[in-house]
């Protein structure tokens, strides 16, 4: 069971949130080649160690929080509101 | 030529090459022991019970290799064709289930619809007037059912070596070798082992040792667990899978219900398994089988998965030239074991892809013409 600090409701259980996966990939632009595209759609550096994600907190404040966490230990070391982040 | 990973698709793509393609020179390498990866701890279920036309073809070429591979290894793998049964709780899942029984049977696969009186005398513990959830039919498909997987990996692995492919373990792969735009060999802890074709077939780790050649992968890691029962007398003679949550559940011989259910949910490489999970499996089965709320889980087992982007395998060439890739299985990697060496054999050996796996190829996430055979989008952790 993983813990997420959430900055508006503290710690709480994982069963109260849901995961909206890989939060480093970016939208390219409108005008961006096919090949950018694709690269956004399917293509993940999936990564044994740090990854960063969206992870909703349905099941209590609704917001959408960016996490790192580590995928071999699920520590986690940063949480931060999607809103707070700069595009 | 190299092939990385000893688990169920390495080794029968060893198999292949060295018995039906004369193709001998092949080393398989493999981090652990053979056969302790996800080939000896999965649910154990084959079938072909698919709604993509492509994938039925594929998986009924894997379920016929079943049906012949204790001939073909002279190795008793247990191939016991029980028949898989998936129950249906809504009208909307009877008519797809209808429609993948009929494009099934087209496609030259088995299927049978059962109706509640029938599925009440081939699993009368089954709660079929469940409040919520009552069960109004099923579909069967006769030929699906469990094989010893142990014995696949050790009748594979048995049969490439005495093929002439020699099975290295405990022989960690730690870089892919390149030059010239073309793979040269693999990086081990033991040294260098040169090679002009090096096959990854690593599923849960692909990304992983794609990355090691630079390469980017449409696949994610995800973790799935399975469960076993305290063994009982037998009291499920068939693979039976809930239709209104993500719960299967078949009987071992030794008397264990060996059961699961979907993946944790979040990119994962721990090989642990949580407990939200493991509860709502839990719940699924009780609620599907009452008469199992006292039974005890004697173990658990958690393992990491390829799950790709479109939910389907990837079998495939790459950009790497030599490079070829045996992954993204999700987790129904143990059904295709037979068609997915058999194909990748036949991949290496003509390069060309086989005809029943042409489908399965990386470029599908270029030109769009993907598999999702949930309709269910580029998100892993929702396949």
């Amino acid at each position: 069971m993983l813990r997420i600090p959430c900055p508006w409701c503290g710690p709480r259980d994982e069963s109260e949130f849901r995961y909206r996966g890989d939060a480093s990939v970016v939208r390219p632009a409108a005008q961006a080649a096919t090949a950018d595209f694709i690269d956004y759609v399917y293509q993940r550096d999936n990564p044994r160690g740090w990854h960063c994600e969206w992870w909703l907190h349905t099941g209590g404040c609704r917001q959408l929080l960016r996490v790192e966490r580590h995928t071999l230990t699920d520590e986690i070391r940063t949480v931060t509101a999607a809103r707070d982040l700069t595009p | 030529m190299v092939i990385v990973g000893g688990g169920g698709h390495g080794l029968a793509t060893a198999y292949y090459l060295a018995a039906h393609h004369g193709i001998s020179d092949v080393a398989v390498l493999e981090r652990g022991p053979i056969g302790l990866g996800n080939v000896g701890r999965n649910t154990t279920i084959v079938r072909s019970n698919y709604f993509h036309p492509d994938n039925i073809r594929f998986y009924d070429l894997s379920l016929r290799l079943w049906e012949g591979l204790e001939r073909e290894l002279n190795f008793n793998a247990m191939v016991s064709q029980r028949g898989t049964l998936n129950l249906f709780h809504t009208e909307a899942q009877r008519d797809l289930f209808t429609r993948r029984a009929n494009l099934m049977r087209l496609l030259g696969a088995d299927a049978q619809s059962l109706d509640r009186e029938q599925v009440r005398r081939r699993v009368p513990l089954v709660d079929l007037d469940n409040g919520r959830y009552p069960v109004l039919g099923g579909f069967l498909q006769p030929r699906g059912g469990t094989v010893r997987h142990d014995a696949v990996a050790w009748g594979y692995a048995r049969g490439a070596s005495a093929a002439g492919v020699d099975i290295v373990e405990h022989c960690e792969v730690t870089g892919i070798a390149c030059a010239g735009g073309r793979v040269t060999g693999v990086h081990t802890r033991h040294g260098l082992i040169g090679a002009d074709v090096v096959c990854l077939a690593v599923a849960g780790h692909s990304s992983h040792l794609a990355a090691m050649a630079g390469l980017r992968l449409p696949i994610e890691t995800h973790l799935l667990q399975a469960f076993v029962s305290e063994a009982v007398k037998p009291l499920i003679d068939v693979v039976l899978t809930y239709g209104a949550g993500h719960f299967y559940v078949s009987q071992s011989d030794k008397g264990g219900l060996v059961f699961g259910g979907g993946i944790d949910g979040y990119n994962n490489y721990g090989q642990r398994g949580t407990l939200p999970m493991a509860e709502e499996v839990a719940a699924a089965a009780v609620t599907l089988l009452p008469g199992l709320a006292r039974l005890k889980v004697l173990r658990q087992w958690g393992g990491v998965m390829d799950m790709s982007m479109d939910g389907s395998p990837i079998i495939s060439t790459t950009a790497l030239a030599g490079l070829v890739l045996n992954g993204g299985w999700c987790y129904g990697g143990f059904k295709a074991i037979p068609a997915g060496g058999l194909t990748t054999a036949h991949l290496i050996a003509h390069g060309s892809p086989h005809p029943l796996a042409a489908h399965l190829s990386l470029t599908r996430f270029v030109t769009g013409r993907i598999v999702d055979e949930r309709g269910i989008g580029p998100y892993p952790y929702a396949h």
